[in-house]
């Protein structure tokens, strides 16, 4: 089974954002990145697939160059070689014009299942996936967590909301959406690190005509959320002080002891 | 020339899901400040009923979608009758709940239309006609305004909680029209719903709720949460990753994918407060958050913060909260 892998390089999730100067994006400069969370899981479980089943599988990332850590983490891990659509601002595009770019990056590899996390932990729209399924004609599942690949057809578990799930079953070709904490995600052996640096890395220039298009969705400002509540903030950075504080308070203010 | 405001009924067998009400809130809001009447769409299969309760509902008129192939949920079926309805109704504005469904075929149908969805919006504000939405970026770190020039229809979606149910207006009785679909091959076939395990602890009565999330570190340093809990005689409970990681069973979970809860009093113990576990507390009475991350959005609902370490205050808070209970 040839598999397909969507993954987006995006901030560290401990990184200190800064807003850049024009109050649209963050500050990039300086920022270290990671791969989006769920997008981690989409590989870790793409990989227990060829294990299972045999095939390949095959890595892209879009972005600037420094996706490329990503790329090479992913070969690194035992993906078998990978595809950069690659620009500057590729990271900014709407989930439409991503899918868009995506699938004329990815269409003539004609993979059997395509696997990406529910959302990214930058912009997260959560759409990107379901809107290349629907351009490349292909049936979906989205917020998957457990995926049986053995058969003709596709057997996948979907986590419904308040505790529910559901089993779909579609046939190949499709896509899926993977929810993040599934699984216990492997890391790159030094064995897996040396063997990536032999894997090919094809770079693609994403479509300009696309890129250019104007956005249906643009980003006037951004912000630090507003507070729905004042937070009384107890003990001034000591944290054995505000405990003592915190009780108190909870007495006399909150009235819940 | 497109206009009006369509809003889409989401539920399960004919049981209402009580979100689309934040959607009629939203749709009522927004056709309010830019004066546009809004129609309501119910898809399902013998759900006349609901389509009725939804009439009930200040609206315009309510669309209502029979169709054997829309008895149960696929995003095929979902997406091709909804294109056909949004197609026929013409709007300026689909307005959905961001529910787990509606991030299932809503990007899909809007595809359809050569656009995605401006998803899981916190806000909206109207403006001389100009309507700007606010969503969260960053996992809940930073907030983005978003406006949208593209040509109708424009669809939204709204995160739960950004309106309350009980906003949602009833009228005098809308008219409910039933609309003719065709629905092609389905290629999802789905299996029936299940609950994994039966809810063992229901939290959503208790009274105190002790919570800990990734900053607990360990399994075994839930015990001192627990101790905590006791003290104050309540529930512990836990965000998603303490239970992905199996160090809580997963019925004591809080959040979009767990349980919903409302105490008078919810400590938040080393949770960052993604969105997901938000929706399920931020209801809450009384909100402590203790974070080593001042940024931390559990921040942002807190009614008392420490910013510190979760292992030094948490030993001294529940000595104090025992001495002032004794």
């Amino acid at each position: 089974m040839k598999i397909l892998v969507l993954m987006k390089q995006v901030a560290n999730k401990d990184a200190i954002l800064r807003i850049n100067k024009d109050s649209t994006w963050i500050e990039e400069a300086d920022l270290s990145f990671e791969v989006s969370e769920s997008d981690g899981y989409a590989l870790e479980e793409a990989l227990r697939i060829k294990e299972k089943v045999g095939g390949e599988v095959v890595v892209c990332s879009m972005g600037a160059q420094r996706a490329k850590s990503v790329i090479k983490d992913a070969l690194a891990r035992g993906a078998d070689r990978a595809i950069h659509v690659v620009g500057d601002n590729v990271g900014h595009l709407s989930p439409f014009a991503a899918a868009s770019v995506l699938a004329d990056a990815i269409r003539e590899e004609r993979a059997d299942l395509i696997m990406t996390g529910l959302q990214s932990d930058d912009y997260g729209y959560g759409q990107t996936g379901v809107i290349l399924a629907e351009i490349l004609g292909l049936p979906h599942a989205t917020i998957v967590i457990e995926i049986d690949a053995t058969g003709d057809e596709l057997r996948v578990k979907r986590e419904l909301e308040s505790g529910w799930y559901q089993w779909y079953t579609m046939p190949l070709p499709a896509l899926l959406t993977i929810q993040s904490g599934i699984s216990q995600i492997r890391y790159a052996t030094l064995k897996g690190i040396m063997a990536a640096k032999k894997k090919e890395i094809k770079e693609v220039a994403p479509n300009a005509e696309i890129v250019n298009r104007p956005s249906h969705q643009r980003i006037e400002k951004v912000y630090l959320p507003q507070k729905s509540k004042q937070t009384q903030f107890l003990g001034g950075g000591d944290a054995k002080k505000g405990a003592v504080e915190l009780a108190e308070k909870l007495r006399t203010e909150a009235r819940v002891i | 020339m497109s206009s009006g405001i369509l809003v889409f009924i989401e539920h399960k067998s004919g049981a209402l899901n009580k979100t689309s009400l934040e959607a009629i809130a939203a749709a009522q809001k927004l056709g309010g400040e830019t004066g546009q009447s809004i129609m309501a769409v119910v898809l399902g299969s013998g759900n006349q009923s609901l389509a009725q309760d939804i009439a009930g509902y200040d609206l315009a008129k309510v669309l209502y979608i029979d169709h054997l192939k829309l008895a149960d949920y696929t995003p095929d079926a979902y997406a091709t009758a909804m294109e056909q309805v949004v197609r026929a109704a013409d709007p300026q504005y689909v307005v959905m709940s961001h529910t787990y469904l509606v991030r299932d075929f809503g990007p899909k149908l809007a595809a359809r239309f050569g656009k995605g969805m401006i998803s899981d919006c916190i806000r909206m504000n109207v403006e001389a006609g100009k309507v700007t939405f606010t969503r969260r970026i960053f996992l809940g770190k930073l907030d983005a305004d978003v406006t949208s020039d593209a040509e109708a229809p424009l669809f939204v979606t709204f995160q739960s909680g950004a309106f309350r149910p009980d906003q949602a207006t009833k009228g005098g009785g809308a008219p409910v029209e039933p609309m003719q679909v065709e629905v092609g091959e389905v290629r999802m076939k789905p299996e029936a719903p299940f609950q994994e395990v039966k809810q063992a602890v229901d939290l959503s009565k208790a009274d105190v709720i002790v919570a800990v999330g990734r900053g607990i570190k360990n399994k075994d340093n839930i015990a001192l949460a627990e101790k905590l809990a006791e003290v104050l005689g309540g529930d512990l409970a836990a965000s998603r990753p303490i239970c992905d990681a199996e160090w809580l069973p997963i019925d004591r979970q809080i959040g979009s994918s767990g349980q919903t809860v409302a105490p008078k009093l919810y400590i938040a113990l080393g949770i960052s407060g993604a969105i997901q576990h938000l929706v399920g507390m931020k209801n809450s009475k009384t909100i402590v958050a203790i974070n080593k991350d001042p940024e931390a959005p559990i921040f942002d609902i807190a009614d008392y913060g420490i910013v510190g370490d979760l292992f030094e205050a948490l030993p001294v808070l529940t000595e104090e909260i025992k001495k002032l209970k004794s």
